[in-house]
């Protein structure tokens, strides 16, 4: 995409910050039947990481946890998630439990994935709604008792979430 | 609404210790409960899978817990060690309590 528009007359700085503004209005838009802000009763995204890791400490998992997504999704509904953490997942070494948050959309909570030993490796994809532009946060569980978190940022252009 | 069609897609044969890709989908429309309708106005009601587990000659293996953030027709993808032949199972629960399951069978040599 970038590439087409490196030869247009706009630059690749105009050109994002033109979809981000064209984002935003399609997102207010669109927004009537779903309500931009979060749902009235939904948790903050601390209150919804407390509820399923408690208070541990969360380790800077940039090294650990690779998370594959796009960097710009022009469709929110169905946004492709690649989640990979080094682990040698031996009985004694593994990841228990890989924890999906999505900050910006009306609840944070997206996924829970549970892992054992017997899948060889910790790596899992699926596909996710995202309502606006936002962090997308992974939290992965370790047999020892440690947890690390992991960010990455997906530029939406149409915000999905239920429709 | 159809019935939720679930699909696996798994090796028939798999060698002793090797990691295969298990790739899942169910056809379900993941309502999230936030959506109006747009000739009513009126919320339409939360319907969405919660639960994904698979597992392995009768050992959980793999599980997922869905939110309504989980696309429509929710597909998985993740690995499993072939250690001995048998089945895998695979069971999607649906929030009003009925659940959907499909089994592969693997040869492991």
């Amino acid at each position: 995409m970038t590439q087409a528009t490196a030869t247009g007359p706009w630059t690749r700085r105009q050109f994002i910050i033109a979809v981000g503004a064209g984002s935003a209005l399609a997102a207010s838009l669109s927004a009537a039947p779903f309500g931009q802000a979060r749902a009235a009763d939904a948790p903050t995204l601390d209150e919804a990481i407390e509820r399923l890791v408690g208070d541990k400490e969360l380790a800077d998992g940039t090294e650990v946890i690779e998370m594959d997504l796009p960097q710009i999704a022009e469709n929110g509904n169905t946004v492709p998630l690649g989640l990979s953490v080094n682990s040698p997942m031996t009985d004694e070494d593994h990841v228990t439990a890989l924890h999906v948050f999505a900050e910006g959309n009306p609840r944070p909570d997206v996924a829970s994935i549970h892992f054992s030993p017997k899948n060889g490796v910790a790596e899992a994809s699926t596909r996710m709604r995202l309502a606006k532009t936002q962090n997308v946060v992974a939290i992965a569980e370790m047999s020892d008792g440690k947890a690390y978190i992991a960010r990455a940022e997906v530029k939406v252009t149409i915000g999905g979430c239920g429709g | 609404m159809a019935k939720p069609k679930p699909r696996v897609r798994a090796p028939k044969k798999a060698a002793k210790g090797e990691v295969i890709e298990i790739k899942t989908l169910i056809s379900h429309p993941m309502e999230s409960g936030l959506r109006k309708d747009s000739k009513t106005g009126e919320l339409i009601p939360r319907k969405i899978i919660n639960k994904f587990v698979c597992s392995y000659n009768g050992d959980e293996v793999f599980s997922a817990d869905f939110h309504p953030a989980i696309s429509a027709n929710p597909y998985m993808a993740f690995y499993v060690k072939a250690e001995e032949s048998g089945e895998l199972v695979f069971t999607w629960t649906d929030d009003d309590g009925s659940s959907y399951s499909k089994t592969a069978k693997i040869e492991v040599a």
